[in-house]
């Protein structure tokens, strides 16, 4: 079996069940943004000064982007450690982290309470080295672009663009370099921005080496994404499932979750902090709950007969994606606490804005992939 | 196919980051901003003030903010906390009969909560976009509504929960005290202190209030003493003479000082703050946060600024990712020109 057969589009219908629901959500997500924007955030949001940022920088934007970093992890693996053998994987993972990226970015406009100077982000006069916020905002944003690039040839394929496709292709190590560098950056930083709310972050998730445990589990959960995404997308497009690519790659996630437990663990035994986990709170339960998801895909898939298994393979997929989320919202949301009186939990509407987001999502990936050469051919429907 | 000095490269060019936030001592660190010499300030004495909120009226008025309404009449502005549309607030504590002022069993006392003006705020290093901002001379915390892009992280990260954002507003701002700074050039200062009738919040250069803060607490309780009220004049004559401050008559009284807890809120919490505390009840009782020496923007700058100064650590990644990069694809290429597809 060749493992650099050319990409394909899959074909068949735009029109189905699933991409209409899809319509439905995203046509409910515009009504609530409608209403977001003609009366201001407290018409359609429960969020208030004691919990500023809820479902939508939490969920759509810090875990959304976690959740596109498959690009990035397994281009790693391709482009960095030369394993050219995973090349058929890079291209479906690069389009989810295209559109979880590109919607994390569009995303934090619908949350942005002066949007209109978004730009400032990107204009010289603005920007405020010293802050972590800015560092993550610039940079997501340059990495949309970077992806956008690294993903074009598939569209001049597509359009026929061969001299440009060619020229690009001359450049393109750069892009990929930089397409490596930029998510460590930010994805680290992500976790940076806890530090500076101080006490009000328990000190199970409050912690100097935050910015690490952030930038690993963003990796693992990068290879977590494309476990689950190629499940799913060999069930619902009746392809054959690249086992024997997953199965290496599910490995060297073991080996970072591994090496991210190992961080994780000696720092709360370093600081002192892990007699937080001892006491009974809703904290400590979640704290518990993100331990047990980080340590499960060892028992699922940790030897190779069981990796060799898709639904053992997908379930640690969804382990590392549920760990890395919930290890995100313990820090945010569930051990950030300003103090007595302060409560938050999504709104409806909110929750809407959520799904309709990830309908965006779905929906382009089916187009895409079903128009454009995305999937490799060798494993093109069976039917 | 994958070789071994490849895979080492790669190790180490991806290693460079994460050693780097692992690093025991930080090449950057940086330690707490101190407030400029003339910073200016407030002082409010807990045990002076009579909860009577005229600070919170005359705030009201000279920051042209709103009206909050609580009770079901409409009648009057009646706010519980600090919002986007209120910056000054006065709480009270209460335990018990509630009957002893100054008592923290079956007692109350009176907080004000308003901006602290940090020496390192939190919300200035927050500002992705530079719209808080700390004066170099006044150390006054401002807020620029036409930078502000309005993503809120300055009021996750301070401490103090002062800075709020309007929710109930299409183009919501973040509103904090400033401490009247737009009244300052007509020789107003900060309008709470000018309208306080104990002298209970006083106006004036951080340094003299906090000689004055450890004058009241050396007193001996039940001793009387003069108490300013308004603003305190600057220690040094010079100083007083130069500045340009409405002149206003000598407004002291002798008041009767209260059992003081030993503690200037503000003096070391998160590095110092501008806007300094006295009281006969627990802090923390009254709301204000338990806060280490060390402030977090110092905690976070340190990060960030290991990580990034002059770029040198991204730059230097991207240069060994790009090296590594160019001869892994150039080997895809040969191998898809190679008649495979």
């Amino acid at each position: 079996m060749s493992a650099h057969s050319p990409a394909a589009p899959l074909g068949g219908r735009l029109l189905n069940p699933v991409t209409m629901v899809c319509g439905l959500l995203i046509a409910a997500m515009m009504a609530v943004l409608l209403t977001r924007f003609i009366f201001g955030l407290g018409a359609v949001t429960n969020l208030n000064d004691g919990y500023p940022w809820g479902l939508w920088v939490i969920v759509d934007v810090l875990i959304g982007s976690a959740f596109a970093c498959g690009g990035f992890s397994v281009a790693m693996l391709v482009y960095i450690f030369n394993k050219g053998e995973y090349h058929p994987l890079v291209r479906p993972a690069l389009l989810t982290s295209l559109f979880g990226y590109t919607l994390a970015g569009v995303g934090v406009i619908f949350d942005l309470g002066r949007y209109w100077n978004f730009w400032h982000i990107l204009w010289p006069g603005y920007g405020n080295l010293n802050s972590a916020l800015f560092e993550t905002a610039t940079c997501i944003s340059v990495y949309i672009l970077v992806m956008w690039i690294e993903f074009s040839p598939v569209f001049m394929d597509k359009l026929g663009l061969t001299v440009a496709k060619k020229k690009l292709n001359k450049v393109l190590y750069f892009f990929i370099a930089l397409g490596t560098v930029l998510p460590m950056m930010h994805q680290s930083s992500i976790g940076t921005l806890l530090v500076l709310m101080g006490s009000q972050v328990n000190p199970l998730w409050q912690t100097p080496v935050v910015p690490l445990l952030y930038l690993l589990t963003a990796i693992t959960m990068g290879y977590g994404v494309v476990l689950f995404e190629s499940c799913i997308a060999s069930s619902a497009e009746r392809r054959k499932i690249e086992v024997h690519l997953l199965q290496p790659m599910a490995k060297v996630m073991l080996g970072l979750l591994a090496a991210f437990l190992v961080v994780r663990v000696a720092d709360l035994l370093m600081r002192g902090a892990l007699g937080n986990a001892f006491v009974f709170n809703l904290a400590t339960l979640f704290f518990w709950f993100e331990m047990i998801l980080f340590v499960l895909p060892f028992v699922l898939i940790g030897s190779v007969e069981q990796r060799r298994n898709p639904a053992r393979l997908f379930l640690a997929g969804v382990a590392i994606m549920l760990g890395g989320s919930v290890l995100r919202l313990n820090g945010y949301l569930i051990g950030y606490d300003t103090g007595p009186g302060w409560n938050y939990f999504p709104s409806v509407p909110e929750l809407v804005v959520t799904l309709g987001m990830f309908a965006i999502e779905v929906l382009g990936y089916i187009i895409i992939t079903r128009r454009f050469p995305v999937l490799s051919r060798e494993a093109a429907p069976a039917h | 196919m994958a070789n071994r000095r490849d895979f080492l490269k790669g190790c180490l060019a991806s290693g460079g980051a994460a050693a780097a936030a692992l690093a025991p001592e930080p090449a950057c660190a940086r330690d707490n901003l101190q407030q400029p010499p003339d910073a200016l300030g407030l002082l409010y004495d807990s045990t002076l003030c009579v909860g009577c909120q005229a600070c919170v009226a005359a705030c009201k008025h000279v920051n042209e903010n709103p009206a909050e309404f609580r009770t079901i009449d409409h009648l009057w502005d009646s706010p519980l906390d600090t919002t986007g549309h209120t910056f000054n607030v006065i709480k009270v504590y209460s335990s018990g009969t509630g009957e002893v002022k100054n008592a923290e069993t079956n007692g109350f006392a009176f907080m004000k909560t308003s901006c602290m003006h940090c020496a390192d705020p939190s919300c200035v290093s927050a500002c992705p976009v530079s719209a808080m901002q700390k004066d170099p001379v006044t150390g006054i915390v401002s807020y620029d509504p036409d930078a502000c892009f309005g993503c809120r992280y300055c009021v996750a990260a301070c401490a103090f929960g002062i800075p709020k954002y309007q929710y109930d507003s299409p183009t919501g701002r973040i509103g904090k005290c400033e401490l009247c700074r737009h009244r300052h050039k007509d020789g107003h200062y900060s309008a709470c202190a000018e309208v306080c009738p104990t002298g209970a919040t006083l106006f004036g250069r951080t340094s003299d209030l906090l000689v004055e803060a450890k004058r009241r607490l050396a007193l001996k309780p039940g001793a009387t003493t003069k108490i300013p009220r308004g603003r305190l004049p600057y220690s040094d004559a010079a100083a007083e003479k130069a500045s340009t401050w409405r002149k206003e008559p000598d407004q002291h009284y002798e008041a009767q000082m209260a059992t003081y807890l030993q503690h200037v809120y503000g003096e070391t919490e998160y590095g110092s703050t501008q806007v300094l505390k006295l009281s006969a009840v627990s802090f923390e009782k009254l709301g204000m946060p338990d806060l280490p020496p060390q402030s977090s923007a110092s905690k976070s700058e340190t990060i960030q600024h290991t990580l990034y100064q002059g770029m040198v650590m991204p730059v230097a990644l991207l240069v060994g990712m790009t090296y590594v990069a160019k001869r892994n694809v150039v080997h895809d290429e040969d191998a898809s020109e190679g008649g495979q597809s």
